[in-house]
Parts: C-alpha cells; sequence; structure tokens
C-alpha cells in the first residue's frame, strides 16, 4: 500500500515536472519566435519535412477511411432507407473527426519521431551543446521552426486527409454502391458547409502544436546514448497520440 | 586570467565538483587531468556557462561570469570556442557550414567572405578540398580538425578542448597535438585541455592541473608534476592499478 501510494506520488511528481518543462519550452519558442533574426531557411526545411514528406501516407490514410467509412454506413443508413445520406456522413465525419485526429496520428508517428530522435541524436552528441556555446540559442534554432512547422502544416495536411476521403467515399458509393452522383454530391453540398471544415482545422493546429512540442521536448531532454534516443522517439508518439486523442475529446465537447 | 574559485556542484545528491580552485594563465596551455567520470567535463561546462554551478565562482579578468544572465553571457561566448569529444559535427550540414555556422550567425559577412574564411581555416586544420563533404563520411581524426578549425573560426581569445585525443590511434593523437600547439602558437591564444592522455599533456601543457575527488590535487608543469610526490597523482602519472586510487 505504501508502496503503491508512493509510487503514485512519484509518478504525479514526473507528471508536473514534464508539464511544467514542456510549458516552459512552449513559452520560450514563443518569444523566441517572433525575435528577430527570423530563420526562415529553417522553418521552410521543417514544413518540408513536416508537411511535403508525410503527404503519401496522409492520402493513404484519407482514401481508405473514407472508403470505409461509406461501407458502413451505408450499411447502417441503408436500414432506414437513407442510403442518400452516406455522402455527408462521410464528409462530416472526415471533416469534424476523423480528418484531424487521423493526421496527427500519422504525422506524430512519422514526423514526430523523426523530430524527436534528430534532437535526442544532437542532444547526446552535444550538438546542442555546441550551438549554445556558439552563442545560438537552441530553442530558437531547433525548436521554434519544428513548432512553427507542425502548426502551419497540420492544416494543410488534414485538409488534403478530408479531401481525398471525401474522394474516396464517392467512389465507394457511387460506383460500388451504386448511389446516384447527383444525389450523393447534392446531399454532401446541402448538408455540409464550411465551418464543418473550419472546425477540424482548428483542432489540427492544435495537433500541430501537440506533436511538435512533444517531440521537441523529448528530444531535447533526452538522456542516456543511443537507447535514450530510442526511448525519446517513443515516448514522444506515444504522449503525443495520447494528448491528440484527449484534446479531440476536449475540443469536441467544448466547440460542439 | 581565468579564477575558478571554490567551486561545487552536485547532480541530484552526487557530488561532483567539491571546492574547485584553479587559476588558468592566459596565452598558455594549461591541461587538466583526471579520471573518466571524475567531471572534467561538468568543470569546463561550468566555464563556458552550460552549467551553473551550486556554490563558487568563476573570474574573467576579475569579471564574476558565473553571476552572468544568459544574454550576457551569449556575448562572452564568442570570444570562446570549444572543441567537444565527439567532435559534435552538426550532421545535417556539410563540413563548409559546419565551419561557417559561427560566422554566419554573429558577423555581416558575405557567402564568398565566409568561404573564405573556412577554407582558410581548413587549410589550417590540414585539410583541403573537403569543403562539400557530410561529418558522417569523415573518419574519427579528420571530425576532430573540422572541429578544430569550427572552434577557431571566430578567432577566439579561449578555446576548450574536451578529450582532443581520446578514441584517435596514437598517430592520429600526436598530429591533433601537433596540431593543437601549431595553432596555439601563432595566435598565444589560450588552450584548456582536459584530457587523461598523459603523453598529450607531456607534449604539449604549460601548466598541469590534475583533479581527483572533486578537488584541484595538484597543479604545476610538467617538470613539477613529475616530481610531485602525491601518491595519487603518481599512481595516474604511471598508469597503474597499484596505489591509493582503488580500481573497482
Ligand atoms: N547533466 C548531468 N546530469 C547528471 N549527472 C551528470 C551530468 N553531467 C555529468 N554528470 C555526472 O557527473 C560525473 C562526471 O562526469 P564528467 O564530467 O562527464 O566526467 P569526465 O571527467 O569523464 O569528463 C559523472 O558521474 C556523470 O554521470
Ligand atoms: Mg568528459
Amino acid at each position: 500500500m505504501r508502496e503503491l501510494l508512493e509510487r503514485l506520488g512519484k509518478m504525479a511528481g514526473a507528471l508536473v515536472t514534464n508539464t511544467g518543462l514542456m510549458a516552459l519550452m512552449l513559452f520560450h519558442a514563443s518569444i523566441y519566435a517572433f525575435t528577430p533574426p527570423i530563420k526562415f531557411r529553417n522553418i521552410f526545411k521543417q514544413m518540408e519535412f513536416v508537411g511535403v514528406k508525410s503527404l503519401f501516407v496522409v492520402v493513404l490514410t484519407g482514401s481508405f477511411t473514407g472508403m470505409v467509412l461509406a461501407y458502413q454506413s451505408f450499411n447502417a443508413l441503408k436500414r432506414f432507407g437513407a442510403e442518400s445520406l452516406v455522402g455527408p456522413t462521410v464528409a462530416l465525419s472526415m471533416a469534424r473527426e476523423l480528418g484531424p485526429v487521423l493526421t496527427g496520428l500519422m504525422v506524430s508517428g512519422r514526423a514526430g519521431s523523426a523530430m524527436a530522435t534528430e534532437l535526442g541524436t544532437m542532444r547526446v552528441t552535444e550538438q546542442i551543446d555546441a550551438l549554445h556555446t556558439m552563442g545560438v540559442n537552441p530553442i530558437k534554432h531547433l525548436v521554434v521552426p519544428r513548432i512553427l512547422a507542425g502548426v502551419l502544416m497540420l492544416p494543410f495536411l488534414t485538409v488534403i486527409t478530408d479531401f481525398v476521403g471525401v474522394v474516396g467515399g464517392y467512389f465507394v458509393g457511387v460506383h460500388l454502391l451504386d448511389i446516384n452522383p447527383g444525389v450523393y454530391m447534392g446531399r454532401t453540398m446541402d448538408f455540409v458547409n464550411v465551418e464543418d471544415l473550419f472546425y477540424g482545422l482548428y483542432k489540427s493546429i492544435v495537433f500541430g502544436l501537440i506533436i511538435s512540442l512533444t517531440a521537441c521536448y523529448h528530444g531535447f531532454y533526452t538522456t542516456g546514448g543511443a537507447e535514450g534516443v530510442g526511448k525519446a522517439a517513443t515516448n514522444a508518439v506515444v504522449l503525443g497520440c495520447v494528448l491528440i486523442l484527449a484534446f479531440n475529446y476536449l475540443m469536441t465537447s467544448a466547440l460542439l | 586570467m581565468i579564477e575558478i574559485i571554490g567551486l561545487k556542484k552536485s547532480f541530484n545528491s552526487k557530488k561532483v565538483l567539491d571546492g574547485v580552485d584553479l587559476a588558468i594563465e592566459r596565452g598558455k596551455i594549461t591541461v587538466i587531468i583526471g579520471r573518466s567520470g571524475e567531471g572534467k567535463s561538468v568543470l569546463i561546462k561550468h566555464i563556458i556557462g552550460l552549467l551553473r554551478p551550486d556554490s563558487g565562482k568563476i573570474l574573467l579578468d576579475s569579471k564574476e561570469i558565473t553571476a552572468l544572465r544568459e544574454r550576457e553571457f551569449n556575448e562572452l561566448r564568442k570570444h570562446f570556442g570549444m572543441l567537444f569529444q565527439g567532435s559534435a559535427l552538426f550532421d545535417s550540414m556539410t563540413v563548409a557550414e559546419n565551419v561557417g555556422f559561427p560566422l554566419k550567425e554573429h558577423t555581416g559577412l558575405h557567402d564568398d567572405e565566409v568561404m573564405k574564411v573556412v577554407a582558410e581555416k581548413l587549410h589550417r586544420v590540414g585539410l583541403v578540398g573537403i569543403e562539400g563533404m557530410m561529418p558522417a563520411d569523415l573518419s574519427g581524426g579528420m571530425k576532430k580538425r573540422v572541429g578544430l578549425a569550427r572552434a577557431i573560426v571566430m578567432d577566439p581569445e579561449i578555446v576548450i578542448f574536451d578529450e582532443p585525443t581520446t578514441g584517435l590511434d596514437p598517430i592520429m593523437a600526436d598530429s591533433v597535438a601537433e596540431l593543437m600547439l601549431e595553432t596555439q602558437r601563432a595566435l598565444k591564444t589560450t588552450y584548456i585541455v582536459i584530457t587523461h592522455d598523459i603523453q598529450l599533456t607531456y607534449k604539449i601543457a604549460d601548466m598541469v592541473a590534475m583533479l581527483h575527488q572533486g578537488k584541484i590535487i595538484a597543479k604545476g608543469t610538467v617538470e613539477d608534476i613529475k616530481k610531485n610526490p602525491n601518491p595519487v597523482l603518481k599512481q595516474f602519472l604511471e598508469g597503474s592499478a597499484e596505489g591509493p586510487i582503488k580500481v573497482y
């Protein structure tokens, strides 16, 4: 019993420390993001890394999800003769929930783990110390571009996920389930509006911040050599995914 | 003159530095020796402000640098260069970008001017025509040389070396030692070197200090050190398993 309490106490302590340090990192990064000189080259490089290089996996995820959604909603809606509503069901689910969440999870696995690995390697090989000794702030040089890239590119990737999801749904609905194309598109236009898209994009901005911040935090404070780098990457992805799901719930319950 | 006064540092209740007192003269090569894990790296990280002491202070030309705020320290760091144990080259950048990095960050030099300085420094460390290579493609000795070129690219007054010869074969180690002597003599820079390499110490040191159990236990020229009767120092210099230092 005492052991259990001690364990819980330690975990709570670690939670407070981690949250505090992460908040501090975010605070410093926000300040440095707006202090000149702004390192556009670094920012573009990270945007390319997070955005362009995640395109493939995001397109795959979006299209398969859209197609599966079409099948399942068809199956459900058919039971009360509302097959014509497959289009809006797919589009709404993609735009409001699955687009941002799946994009977040996939980018966390791909870019978040890579970011944590890169920064962790830089930490254990003293490259971060080297920056410091050269009078270059490592938060400004390394963390700011990654956080900006996450925040800017996640909405962009989410739009793509949403789009290919809807295309995938259309393909299944119209070509495989024989829903009339005019009805499919018409119903989608009737029920889905641009606010639904933005609702998902707001979420994706938060997810982008979560991915970059957890990755930078775990990478930046890596200890313990090569093994530590591996742990940092794993922890970054696990924490990133959990936070994405938790914040998604919070935002949905608050915004709906 | 760099004066380290009563410097103490612990990590999670583990005492690493326990009141280090040491004066380092300008324009000379001071070598700090000690066993692995004795806190040599921790000591120099205090000099360059990567770590802050629990108590004690460091004076640079009578100015207390341990009391400086981060931004003030950053200004000061432009007068320091450091060669890390693993060279710490940025592996996302080419050799030229690595060496030119401090110039790009801190001077208004144009790209072609930067390249000129980079080529000159690389030449000084005996490397020609490798500007476009990536650090991953270099041997350990070449990395050290590139690291040295980067450390001296801003013509710093003080250069700190963390185990410059560890991990190199004896011939490469000697050539790095030669290089250190050459670059130091050319500009009379202050070099602070930490190492457990006795050969290197004898070869380059103007002044030697031994760090043991968190304190400086002996200090002097190479001649002084060789004559010093301190048994711990003797055992270390002879590289013997027998003596007051117990090996587990
Ligand atoms: N940032 C740190 N956090 C905790 N312990 C550290 C840290 N840096 C060094 N230490 C500990 O301090 C001791 C001295 O390390 P170091 O200065 O690297 O030794 P060396 O003399 O081989 O350079 C080691 O036991 C190391 O584990
Ligand atoms: Mg060391």
